[in-house]
């Protein structure tokens, strides 16, 4: 049993990471467009390299 | 951003003049930030072939298109404007319509979606912590890892209770205060109650503790009041995007010079010009041009109406012909058009508060939790002699199983699915009520002018004429920007009728065209000016030799407009026509689509008066107008929508908006309502069964944490999934 004494604490960090994940999509707008994003994926103009970042998005 | 020096630039001019570009990238110029709603992109392949088209454009910096909200935004430069973009998106195919950023941006209500989104993040997260920790509990973990798991799961749920419960806390605070009791007060009770008590449990090495059930609970009840928040800000700003649609601008002319202002910025006495195809932005009186107006916005008469110096023009109104000089007499809150807005605001607010499906059954069913699980702690207290900890025990368990998690889901989810199929179909609902009131419909009246049709002429009686005329009529209505004209010319090229040739062709704003055909005079214009009989329908006059020839027009039908007739007539429904047009055009229009039951000449008090009739007989109406003349019959039917073509005082009292030109889909809101209503009444039946099951089982004092846990998970994800079988 004391392998739980890392396990729970390892469980509860990852859990917390995820939570962490989660605000941050949510502080970035990520759910502002759910269609688009699942449209977004056929389009081929950013197949080679990622779109180039603007300051404002 | 992009650099400059990275891409070849975007303007043109620039590269020509590196300094140009250069000084651009130094000073920080005012950048035009420009929103568009463009309700026809709805694929991947509309994303690519906007924003593809949209960087071409001069000037334009970044595009990005929001397919949610079928919105796209565009970085531009300063001087690039809505009106490039907008015949730049209908050379590629797009219908745009220009939004004002300013009522768009960030809102209160997005604030608050977003917060509800995080609670509803974290409640999730914790739930599936502490089930972790609960599935070893269940699975036989016992002593001293029982309880700190427990502990642990304590841990985890009372911030989380603190934090994500906050909207149930505040309601119930709110509700209580004023005396009322609503579905949040039990949610409430039934949180902290639980939560004490399996703190209580935790620290006396209790066998139960129901941290999961607390957290689920917040969890499911969340998840409904977001997509219920969400369908009502959709409608929200639907409306919001709505009121941005007319950017109120206007070109004032100052000594000679014209500048485009916002018309808010008008005063009386300020001269404004309409150019042809511009709407009067305000009440006004010509002071100088000839022209056409078309009042069929207002009044829902097709044929246009003569306008020189001394006309009133109200705002709403289009100018045809020539361009006109207007003085401003009424802007703003003064001008005949915010009158009958707020005419409708005043009907709206008479119009009595709606109590949907939702309302009725948490009102009935708010007070049995708390009674039920009172009532199972005092007869528990009788049964065990006394055994507080027991009768609480099994008190909180009937709590949690009757806590309507399923019913908080039944409607939101039915609404959410409904309003997302009918918004892909073209069709926006404003007012998160209006499915329900739609779905008791037996009558739908619509309007003719702009609702049926498309308020675009197509001339009908082409075959009367000789070919030698059509070649004069096209060649005289070639020159000309008239709507009646263009569409004259359009029809004839169509049949490959040549233009005559014509010396000395000048247009008379107001008037006609005219020109000398082999050495006479020939005109092409109104009745009275040509010196022929005005008929009674819309119609364009040839005088030739003498003689003068008429063509008629009638209204070109909107697509769908014949579907959605016989569609709602074969749901049963009572189809009628109102108009305000005369009876002639009313008739014909009534016998192309079959329908029985027409009224021509309807000023707005006879179409309000006849909906109310029909309504005082104990039908349900729903009204489907565009007009100003249509917007107190709007506000006073049961349910109403309107064309986003329509005036937005019309779009502002209806309860949903069409956003495409077809028609059809208002039969498919028709039959989905009823849908969505049969869903709704079957997740209720859901919802009750399961709580006639498991609420005995409760009472008798046999509920586990494992049980309410399974009951509510199940429940509410039944409830859901028959909510997305909605065709």
């Amino acid at each position: 049993m004391e392998v739980l004494a890392i396990l729970i604490p390892v469980s509860l960090f990852l859990g917390l990471l995820g939570l962490v994940a989660f605000v941050w999509t949510l502080r970035k707008g990520m759910y502002d467009d759910p269609d688009g994003d699942s449209q977004r994926i056929l389009d081929t103009r950013y197949d080679d390299k990622p779109k180039p970042v603007s300051k404002d998005e | 951003m992009h650099s400059a020096s990275l891409r070849p630039s975007a303007c043109p001019a620039c590269d020509a003049a590196p300094a140009a570009e250069a000084l651009a990238g130094k000073a920080p110029l005012p950048d035009a930030r420009l929103l568009l709603s463009v309700p026809d992109a709805h694929c991947a392949a509309c994303i690519g072939t906007i924003e593809r088209g949209m960087a071409q454009l001069e000037g334009v910096r970044s595009v990005r298109l929001n397919l949610t909200l079928k919105r796209l935004s565009v970085d531009a430069m300063a001087g690039v404007e809505a009106a490039d973009v907008i015949a730049h998106l209908d050379r590629l195919g797009y219908e745009a319509h220009e939004l004002d950023p300013g009522t768009l941006s960030m809102t209160e209500t997005e604030k608050q979606g977003r917060e509800l989104l995080m609670r509803l993040g974290v409640s999730g997260f914790a739930m599936m912590n502490i089930m972790l920790l609960s599935v070893a509990v269940w699975a036989g973990a016992e002593g001293a890892t029982r309880d700190m798991f427990h502990l642990i799961s304590a841990l985890i749920a009372v911030p989380t209770v603190a934090f994500a419960g906050q909207p149930f806390f505040r309601n119930a605070w709110k509700a209580l205060r004023a005396g009322r009791m609503d579905m949040d007060a039990p949610i409430s009770v039934a949180l902290i109650l639980t939560l004490f008590i399996s703190i209580y449990e935790t620290l006396q090495s209790g066998q139960h503790a129901y941290f999961e059930a607390v957290v689920m609970l917040i969890f499911f009840l969340l998840a409904g009041r977001y997509l219920d928040f969400r369908a009502r800000a959709v409608a929200r700003s639907a409306a919001q995007e709505l009121s941005a649609l007319e950017v109120p601008r206007a070109i004032r002319l100052v000594d000679g010079v014209e500048k485009p202002v916002p018309v808010a910025e008008l005063a009386v006495g300020d001269v404004v010009v309409v150019r042809p195809g511009g709407r009067m932005p305000v009440d006004g009186e010509v002071v100088g041009g000839n022209s056409e107006i078309d009042r069929s916005l207002l009044t829902g008469e097709t044929l246009p109406v003569f306008a020189a110096q001394g006309t009133i023009v109200s705002a709403g109104e289009v100018n045809l012909t020539g361009p006109l000089q207007i003085r401003v007499t009424a802007a703003g809150k003064d001008s005949s058009l915010h009158r009958m807005a707020d005419l409708v605001a005043n009907a709206e607010s008479a119009r009595t508060r709606y109590t949907t499906a939702a309302e009725r059954a948490a009102s009935a069913y708010a007070p049995t939790i708390p009674i039920l699980s009172f009532g199972a702690f005092l007869v528990w207290m009788y049964l065990s002699g006394g055994d507080l900890r027991l009768s609480m025990n099994i008190a909180v368990a009937s709590l949690i199983i009757t806590c309507p998690c399923a019913l908080g889901l039944a409607v939101p989810a039915v609404v959410t699915s409904a309003s997302g199929k009918l918004f892909r179909k073209g069709l926006l609902i404003k007012d998160g009520t209006a499915l329900e009131r739609l779905a008791e419909v037996d009558t739908v009246v619509f309007d003719k002018t702009g609702t049926l049709t498309m308020g675009t002429p197509v001339p009908t009686n082409l075959d009367q004429h000789s070919p030698e005329i059509c070649a004069v009529a096209l060649a005289l209505a070639d020159a000309s920007s008239h709507p009646l004209a263009q569409a004259l010319a359009r029809a004839l090229r169509e049949r490959d009728v040549q233009p005559a040739q014509l010396d000395k062709l000048s247009e008379q704003p107001g008037y006609g065209m005219e020109a000398q055909w082999r050495g006479q005079p020939v005109r092409l214009g109104r009745a009275d000016w040509v010196g022929a009989e005005a008929r009674g329908t819309t119609a364009a006059y040839l005088a030739l030799d003498g003689v003068t020839h008429a063509f008629t027009f009638s209204d070109q039908l909107r697509p769908g407009a014949a579907d959605v007739v016989s569609a709602l007539q074969a749901q049963g429904k009572a189809v009628w026509l109102i108009s305000g047009d005369v009876p002639g055009a009313v008739q014909d229009m009534a016998q192309r689509l079959n329908i029985a039951d027409w009224h021509a000449g309807a000023l707005p008090q006879d179409k309000a008066d006849k909906i109310n009739d029909l309504q005082a007989a104990g039908h349900k109406v729903l009204m489907v107008g565009d007009g100003l003349n249509d917007t107190v019959a709007l506000s006073a039917a049961h349910v109403s929508i309107s064309p986003a073509s329509a005036l937005d005082a019309a779009r502002a009292a209806s309860d949903m908006v069409l956003l495409g030109r077809d028609i059809s889909p208002v039969a498919d809101a028709v039959r989905m309502s009823k849908t969505a209503m049969q869903r709704i009444r079957e997740n209720f039946w859901q919802s009750g069964i399961y709580n006639i099951i498991f609420v005995p089982i409760a009472l008798f004092g046999y509920a586990t944490p494992l049980w309410a846990a399974a009951i509510m998970s199940v429940s509410s994800i039944s409830v859901t999934l028959n909510a997305l079988r909605l065709k």
